[in-house]
């Protein structure tokens, strides 16, 4: 019998065995947790309550009522005169009527105040998508892009992993409810500097996720003069700009641009995508809408590597492109949203929690730092180990969103149905009452 | 290897001023790089907070980098004023490799098509499409199911809420349903000659960004990958653009009936370690894009051994493995590796539907590994290229009618044998020789009687005159980087049989130019 001999095992890449996609961090530890003990309200109610994952199930019935009064929708009308045309189609450029419809959801949400062009319109499979080719686009690997903290843990797989980019944080804390000042930009760029990274860009999340808030327009100006200043690039990810529920109004940078006639406007980019405003991020539809002609070009071309399927784009086409449709979305969802919102402030505050003063997104910013053991990042992961283990809820702590100040958790509302909110919200009150006998 | 040559030149005594001036300067520039470079890595291990995970995969593929001149204008600015702020603001060098790719022949000559389609009625002056490899043969097949089935297909039968099953986060490498269904799509493409496991499948938005995720897995920038010439142009991009690594390509010939041989592999490898480049794996297609030749079960056999004795990958593209028509047999590199287990972790099959079931619009393709560690990272770098969800249920739907998947296989094939043996016969009327290929829908033919030149110029000058003159996009040689001018790639799947005679009376056209011109 032949002897087995070893074989040296083939390598892999460096990008392959990274951990650069930082998805051993709480903030995906928590899934798995939920993963295997999920809460059902009928069938395991002594399950996790998943609090960690933004998605928007408010308005569902308003997608399938679309759905099921336009069938030509779903299924090309009778005869499916379209389909061939449709499933050869996978032209980078994307369909025009779908980027037309994108181009005028885009204008509505921001109620008209800025214009949308369909051809600066790149169509990628998911914000993460844009972010990343973005990435490959503005920088180089080894330069530097700038990112507020707190910031959605995605990025540094999405802005950092293939493209070999740094991400530099811009330190925000709660003495000015996490705003970006100018100080604090000076800093990160002179922070940069000073570890020799080529800073290429400031990437901001308006409305901002964890955080919920949208941007004053006095710090879109800010950040943009700051851009202008140093010669960088500015990319504005505006994923929940149509779920902004309550005052004050959000601003796009578009809007910033357009006061000023669009002067200096090349360096600025805007993704957007319909996976939270619209409740379908299983669609995988993003979009980079770029000011600059040469990123629109080379965008579209690399857009090949994450292209949205056709037939999806012929479906959004028809939906998007029905004003009636569009205009009652974005008020019923906006009202919806507002509802849930005061619901868990409103639980959270009878449970003796504070949240950071929110108008947009599908959570809430949390103050836990009263409650920490000690005022440090372990003392953060050990109550939010406590938390999910004891209470039942996951929810993602600051630390991995690089909050500066311990103790903040990011809690999502809008992924469950109210009647599960209310349990969660009543766990949290007993763990609240428990902790406060305790103590005395 | 140009730089060489000067080299030994100026040493010898024998260089001229201008080489002698140049060479140092230029010594002295890729000096100053690998300063600038070598200061980033010292810091590196100076960061802290977000910067603190393992150092990122910049690896310095600065032999590549020296290639773009769009990069090396912005750095050595860079290197002069680090804060120098004037001028427009930059973008990375990675995009001007993009600008120059976008004018080769195969681009401009799908944009000529695009600008003016051929139709049998309304334009019949228009350029007629040979140059996409698409299949349109068996569309209305795709399109009777969809007609029938579509709508139930896409939303169920109403019991539970529709829509909350196809709106929210779905895995990023695929529903399990339509890994299964594919899997068993793919097993009967491929004649139920082998089985492949949904465990072992990752679903992507086409097999383009199954390519590019395969080589982000399997080798870093600088590395290289062995691909036989000709080749799919899109390669260029799938395999190199944002990745940074580079292809060598391993010369097939005429003589040989363009068939690879492991005597160029090794060449090729061994010339690429002169060069201190690191071979990581080889890429092949089978059925191969643009020859339309199948590999022998022999090959596969020696390409195995040859990876094995390099400890390298394999990647095999077997796109087109429902495409095959004639009589030769299509074996699949996942049949070998089936019943060989020794050398399942270097192989990996790349797969779509953009060929066999025509439907490139809708983003669907696979990576076949049993590599758990490929597997594990190209898992996650799905998410950046995942398939739309509603997409995944009507697939689901339309894979798992098994009957009409049968039906389907059968019908395209006789369509493809009908469609190619009608076209080569039209070329054998024009006197023009062609490579006889069982897979695909190309024929891979020589039209070098007809240039002026017996070089990549005279070839361009004849693509030139066949999408102007005769009005006809092929792809010339060149873009596939075949090292013999003269030979084109005809598409046939995109006709109807009524084109074949107009596509033939405008090459004679053409042919009479040229010879009148030779």
């Amino acid at each position: 019998m032949a002897i087995e001999i070893e074989q040296p095992s083939v390598g892999l890449s460096k990008v392959a065995v990274s951990k650069t996609h930082g998805e051993d961090s709480p903030y995906f530890a928590g899934w798995k947790a939920y993963d295997e003990n999920p809460y059902d309200e009928s069938d395991n109610q002594s399950g996790v309550i998943q609090m960690g994952l933004a998605e928007n199930q408010v308005s569902f019935d308003l997608l399938e009522k679309f759905l099921e009064e336009h069938s030509e929708a779903s299924s090309w009308g009778k005869g499916a005169p379209g389909f061939r045309e449709n499933a050869l189609f996978q032209d980078y450029h994307g369909l025009k009527s779908f980027r037309q419809a994108m181009a005028n959801f885009m204008e509505q949400i921001r109620g008209g105040r800025a214009k949308f062009n369909p051809d600066r319109i790149v169509l990628t499979a998911g914000a993460t998508a844009a972010n990343e080719l973005l990435t490959f686009i503005l920088a180089d690997p080894g330069d530097a892009l700038l990112v507020p903290t707190p910031y959605y843990p995605g990025f540094d797989r999405d802005l950092r992993w293939r493209t070999g980019v740094k991400i530099v944080s811009i330190h925000c804390d709660s003495s000015n409810n996490f705003q970006v000042t100018p100080q604090a930009l000076e800093a990160a760029y002179q922070c940069a500097e000073s570890m020799n990274l080529k800073v290429r860009g400031v990437l901001i999340t308006n409305p901002s996720n964890p955080s919920g808030a949208t941007l004053q327009r006095s710090v879109l100006e800010e950040i943009l003069d700051f851009a202008t200043r140093k010669n960088i690039h500015l990319v504005s990810d505006e994923i929940y700009s149509g779920s902004t529920f309550s005052s004050p109004e959000f601003i796009s940078i578009a809007e910033v641009l357009d006061a000023r006639d669009y002067k200096n406007s090349e360096r600025v980019h805007i993704v957007y995508s319909l996976s939270k405003d619209l409740g379908l991020p299983g669609f995988r539809v993003g979009t980079i809408y770029s000011y600059n002609d040469k990123v629109v070009t080379t965008a579209r071309r690399m857009s090949s590597f994450t292209l949205i399927s056709s037939q999806t784009q012929h479906l959004l086409a028809c939906m998007l492109s029905n004003k009636e449709f569009t205009e009652n979305y974005i008020k019923t969802n906006r009202e919806r949203l507002s509802k849930r919102y005061d619901m868990i402030i409103k639980g959270l505050k009878n449970a003796g929690i504070e949240c950071l003063k929110g108008n947009a997104g599908l959570f809430c910013w949390m103050n836990l730092s009263p409650l920490l053991e000690e005022p440090t990042r372990e003392g953060e992961l050990a109550l939010w180990k406590t938390i999910l283990n004891e209470v039942k809820i996951n929810i993602s702590p600051g630390s991995s969103c690089h909050c500066s100040e311990p103790g903040w958790f990011r809690v999502c509302f809008a992924n469950m149905s109210e009647q599960t909110l209310g349990v969660a919200l009543e766990r949290i009150h007993k763990f609240m009452e428990q902790r406060k006998r305790k103590e005395t | 290897m140009r730089v060489i040559v000067p080299l030994q030149g100026v040493v010898q005594g024998r260089g001229g001023l201008v080489l002698g001036s140049i060479i140092p300067c230029a010594l002295f520039y890729f000096l100053q790089f690998y300063l600038k470079r070598h200061r980033h890595d010292q810091d590196d291990q100076n960061e802290s907070n977000s910067l603190d995970e393992n150092p990122s995969t910049r690896s310095p593929s600065s032999g590549k980098l020296a290639q773009l001149p769009g990069l090396t204008r912005s750095l050595s600015r860079a290197s002069l004023s680090p804060k120098g702020q004037s001028g427009p603001v930059t973008i990375s060098g990675r995009v001007s490799g993009i600008i120059k790719g976008a004018d080769s022949p195969y681009y401009v000559g799908l944009r000529r098509v695009k600008e003016d389609p051929y139709d049998e009625l309304g334009n019949p002056n228009g350029v007629i499409q040979l140059g996409l490899a698409e299949n349109n043969l068996s569309l209305d097949l795709v399109k009777g199911w969809l007609a029938e089935n579509g709508k139930e297909a896409l939303l169920g039968n109403g019991e539970d809420p529709s829509i909350s099953r196809i709106a929210t986060y779905q895995p990023f490498d695929g529903l399990m349903e339509l890994k299964v269904a594919v899997a068993g799509f793919m097993s009967q493409v491929m004649e139920k000659a082998v089985y492949f496991h949904p465990s072992q499948v990752l679903l992507t938005a086409g097999a383009t960004p199954a390519i590019e995720i395969l080589s982000f897995c399997l080798a870093d920038a600088g590395n290289a990958f062995l691909v036989p010439t000709p080749y799919y142009p899109g390669f260029d991009r799938d395999v190199k653009w944002r990745t940074g690594l580079q292809i060598i390509h391993v010369p097939c010939r005429s003589a040989d009936n363009f068939n690879l041989s492991v005597a160029s592999l090794d060449q090729a490898f061994n010339q690429a370690k002169k060069r201190g480049l690191k071979v990581r794996g080889i890429i092949i297609s089978n059925p191969s894009n643009p020859v339309g030749n199948l590999l022998s079960r022999e090959t596969l056999y020696s390409l195995l051994d040859f990876a094995r004795e390099k400890n390298i990958h394999i990647v095999c593209n077997e796109i087109l493995a429902g495409c095959t028509h004639g009589n030769e047999e299509f074996v699949s590199m996942a049949e070998i590796i089936d019943l060989e287990d020794v050398d399942r972790k270097r192989v990996h099959v790349v797969y779509g539907l953009s060929k066999d079931l025509s439907l490139p619009g809708f983003r669907v393709g696979v990576i076949y590994s049993f590599n758990e560690e490929v597997l594990a990272a190209a898992k996650k770098l799905t998410r950046f290229s995942s398939i739309s969800a509603p997409t995944q249920r009507l697939l689901i739907s339309m894979l798992s009618d098994t009957k009409f998947v049968h039906s389907f296989i059968t019908i395209n094939r006789e369509r493809l044998q009908r469609m190619y043996v009608k076209f080569v016969a039209g070329l054998k009327k024009l006197g023009i020789e062609y490579i006889k290929g069982s897979g695909g829908f190309y024929c891979w033919a020589d039209l070098s009687g007809l240039i002026s030149s017996y070089s990549e110029k005279g070839e361009l000058e004849l693509w030139d005159k066949l999408l102007n003159i005769a009005k006809v996009n092929v792809t010339p040689g060149s873009c596939c980087h075949c090292i013999e001018p003269g030979w084109f790639s005809f598409c046939f799947a995109t006709l109807t049989e009524k084109d074949i005679p107009v596509v033939m009376e405008r090459i004679q056209k053409v042919s009479e130019i040229c010879k009148l011109n030779c």
